[in-house]
């Protein structure tokens, strides 16, 4: 077979502690560069990673984070998921609002990252855990 | 074990460079630290280096404005020098102003910020205004 | 997308490798013909030479992933070439499709009904090449508009040193959010490099602004003042006055001035220089 596009290159790493959220960041920026996303990008992906990551540990009790390069016919971009089996959230709508926040939080983390990236996707159930799924292209 | 960020005394001026990708009981352990060495050293002046960072989460923004807050009280100004600005493009979207935070371009400018306000690096005395 | 092309026939590699020289320059003198000149017979030869080297290893024995790869990285690379080259993509499909009269010439007047089999599979081997070309040549096009057309942006939007510590950012025409973000981008990496901490953003050529754009402006005034620097916004015309206020975007704690003047004047005053018009006797 003739070499095609490249298929997404995947890497987790379990959330289980402060260093861990360090090592997401640096998988992120990894994956960012490669993707070859802008400086810029870059910055608002691992940003928005590094908040995820840490909902993940703080509310979420710890998870995972998958990271997917994704190199497509016409654009490249960066895929994240977290996933937690936690105590999900009760109201995803006002979770996502700005200031809003559960313990003694900012409240920036859900919303600033939606911001921050291109596409975001939140799916979270009382009781069984949230996933949060997010995208950057390279513009 | 935690990463401690060193803290410089300059005259009387606190100086924190921040070099590497800090998890967040080494933020944490940077917050306390500093608020120690503000009190023990009865210093004028923080200043905070972040030329190297490269991405500011609102785990290290809330830091700086603890830290902003604390050393307001302690009669102490801080200013956060060196920014990138994928960094400050990042923080505006993501929602974090830092209100209350001095801000200078480079460590020499923000040195100069600290003396206009009154502190002299050199004698730590304040100017009468 | 292209399929991956596969086309294993050792004896029709075999007939191509032993009589390569003749295939190259029948070949060669097809493809000069419909490039009508335009390049060197030598370098043709040379890119046809690697090419037909690549096919016979991709169709051979021992064909695998690695020699199919190769034959469509080269085909890739010679499209992309000839899109920089500006050669049309029919011209560029056109050299491929050529290998096709050359060989079936090789095969003799009357080819048994066999080997005209052999020269079906080939053919269709030969037209997915051909698309091949076809996609990385467009492909390369597009690559060459979009480098232009930030070419042009950067051209058009220059940041530039009004005075020690001060920029400015004259925008002219029509903004819109794709380009207010590049320009806002290159004028705060400018702050940085030229250690300034003043940018004037002039506006006075700009027709319009819309909700979009006015919130890019904001957003770099506030990005400028974490970094440690301050940003006037100059020429603000009424009409674009009217739109902000309309839209109900809030400027109230950006400095806004009239004229660029007024900007510089302004951001010289802050950071300590002073303008005196000298007294009659000494000028
Ligand atoms: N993975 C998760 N599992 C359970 N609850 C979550 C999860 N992620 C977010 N939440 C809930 O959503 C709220 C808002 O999250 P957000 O990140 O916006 O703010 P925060 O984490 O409280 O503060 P910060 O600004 O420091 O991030 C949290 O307070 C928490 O109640
Ligand atoms: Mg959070």
């Amino acid at each position: 077979m003739i070499a095609g596009r490249a298929p997404a290159v995947g890497e987790e790493v379990a959330i289980a502690s402060n260093a861990d959220v360090v090592r997401v960041r640096q998988v992120v920026r990894s994956a960012a560069i490669a993707a070859r996303l802008s400086l810029v990008d870059q910055t608002k992906l691992v940003t928005a990673a590094s908040e995820l990551a840490r909902n993940t540990l703080v509310h979420g009790g710890g998870g995972k984070a998958q990271v997917e390069t994704l190199v497509q016919e016409r654009r490249s971009g960066v895929r994240v998921a977290f996933s937690d089996q936690g105590p999900g959230i009760p109201d995803p709508e006002t979770a996502l609002t700005d200031g809003w926040t559960s313990g003694n939080g900012l409240g920036l983390g859900l919303g600033g990252a939606r911001r921050l990236v291109d596409e975001f996707d939140l799916l979270t159930e009382v009781g069984k855990g949230t996933k949060v799924v997010v995208t950057k292209w390279a513009r | 074990m935690t990463t401690r960020v060193p803290i410089l005394k300059v005259g009387h001026i606190l100086l924190v460079s921040i070099q590497v990708d800090l998890d967040d009981q080494a933020v944490m352990a940077l917050q306390e630290d500093l608020s120690e060495r503000i009190v023990a050293t009865g210093a004028r002046g923080v200043i905070i280096d972040i030329t190297a960072v490269e991405f500011v989460d609102s785990f290290i923004g809330r830091m700086l404005s603890t830290i902003a807050g604390i050393s307001r009280m302690l009669d102490a100004e801080t200013v956060v020098v060196g920014m990138q600005p994928a960094v400050a493009i990042t923080l505006v979207e993501l929602g974090l102003t830092l209100d209350g935070i001095r801000t200078a371009l480079d460590l020499e400018k923000g040195m100069r910020l600290l003396s206009a306000a009154g502190t002299d690096p050199a004698s730590g005395k304040r100017a009468e205004a | 997308m292209t399929h991956p092309p596969t086309f294993a026939d050792p004896e029709i590699a075999g007939l191509l490798r032993e009589n390569k020289q003749r295939l190259l320059d029948d070949w060669s003198r097809e493809v000069a013909l419909c490039l009508r000149g335009s390049l060197e017979p030598e370098e043709i030869r040379e890119d046809l030479a690697e090419l037909l080297q690549a096919m016979i290893a991709a169709m051979d024995e021992g064909a695998d992933e690695t020699t199919t790869g190769e034959l469509r990285a080269l085909l890739e690379e010679l499209s992309r070439r000839r899109a920089r080259q500006d050669f049309r993509p029919s011209e560029t499909a056109t050299s491929v499709f050529a290998i096709k009269d050359v060989v079936r010439a090789l095969l003799g007047p009357a080819p048994a009904y066999e080997t005209l089999e052999r020269f079906f599979g080939f053919s269709r081997f030969v037209d997915e090449l051909a698309l091949i070309t076809y996609d990385s040549y467009v492909n390369a096009r597009e690559q060459v508009i979009i480098d232009q057309a930030e070419q042009l942006l950067e051209l058009s939007t220059p940041v530039v040193k009004l005075w020690e510590g001060v920029v400015a950012v004259p925008l002219v025409g029509t903004l819109d959010s794709a380009r207010t973000q590049v320009v806002m981008e290159k004028m705060l990496q400018t702050l940085v490099e030229t250690g300034s901490e003043y940018a004037v953003i002039d506006i006075t050529g700009v027709s319009a602004v819309d909700t979009q754009v006015a919130q890019h402006l904001i957003k770099t005034v506030a990005a400028a003042r974490l970094m440690g620097a301050e940003c006037v916004i100059s020429g603000i015309r009424p009409q674009i006055a009217h739109t902000i206020v309309t839209l109900g975007i809030e400027f109230s704690d950006i400095v806004t001035k009239a004229s660029l003047a007024d900007a510089l004047a302004y951001a010289l005053r802050r950071s300590g220089v002073e303008i005196v018009r000298l007294p009659e006797e000494t000028q």
